[in-house]
């Protein structure tokens, strides 16, 4: 069941980033972009997700167990740090370039287009490279 | 303001925030897209799920194209600059544990002070690099 569930939460995902356009990184450009013809939208995607996920993360907070798994997983640390700074501004600088989070990049491979699959196997590169060279704190 | 879409805006920011609620209240995780994608293809433990939930990432537009006969999106060219991007965002959000989705989304629904100031740099560098390149 874990699987089916985890499917879902993924589709529904990818879903509203196409529907958002999202997943169009000429989209996101227009809003990242504020000297160009200025497109507000993606602060819409933002505001509505952040309403959905907190009002219902509100709802189940106090709860034991969720509902398939035997606790919640959340991250422990909430100081911020040295490799989230970097890693932020690196992460930042990479999707203005490209209009591309990972996110509307995986989403978009199903178009079949040499960009996006290029996109995608220099993050993966990238999160490997990382991994084996950490940041320290 | 032209290209302005409120509507799709609104209905799409729904469908990603139910996605994510629904993985917190069934398996108890959170919804980072960079974590759970790269964790499937560099760790073996815990490989299923993260697996399934790539899947769904993949077909979600195949669904929305179904469903919507005018549906079409952009895509990049290959190019020196799409490919230093995404080795960018592979690098950024592996050392800022996360993305749009982990920190923007997940992270400042639970007031957490890390992902409210991964959002924000992340936002501001975004900016700064698509109007100035």
């Amino acid at each position: 069941m874990h699987i089916v569930f985890a499917f879902l939460a993924g589709l529904l995902m990818s879903v509203g980033i196409a529907v958002s356009k999202m997943i169009d990184p000429a989209k996101v450009l227009a809003f990242l972009d504020v000297t160009g013809n200025w497109d507000p939208s993606l602060a819409l995607v933002m505001a509505s997700a952040l309403a959905v996920y907190s009002t219902g993360f509100w709802l189940i907070r106090h709860k034991p167990a969720p509902i398939m798994a035997e606790k919640f997983h959340l991250p422990v640390v909430s100081k911020p740090d040295k490799p989230l700074l970097i890693g932020a501004t690196i992460f930042g600088l990479g999707w203005g370039l490209a209009g591309y989070c990972p996110g509307p990049a995986i989403s978009a491979l199903s178009a079949g287009s040499i960009g996006t699959l290029g996109f995608v196997v220099a993050m993966v590169a990238g999160w490997y490279l990382a991994r084996k060279w950490p940041l320290p704190r | 303001m032209d290209n302005f879409t409120p509507l799709s805006a609104l209905i799409g920011g729904t469908f990603i925030g139910l996605g994510a609620l629904l993985l917190m209240a069934t398996l108890g995780r959170i919804a980072g897209i960079s974590g759970i994608t790269s964790l499937a293809i560099f760790q073996r433990e815990g490989r299923s799920w993260r697996l399934a939930f790539v899947v769904g990432l993949l077909l979600g537009p195949v669904v929305v194209s179904l469903l919507l006969s005018d549906f079409s999106f952009s895509t990049p060219e290959l190019s020196i600059r799409t490919v230093m991007a995404g080795m960018l965002v592979g690098l950024g959000t592996a050392w800022g544990s996360g993305c749009t989705s982990g920190h923007g989304v997940c992270g400042i629904s639970r007031f957490s002070a890390r992902s409210l100031v991964a959002t924000l740099v992340f936002m501001a560098a975004g900016v700064f690099t698509a109007s100035l390149f």
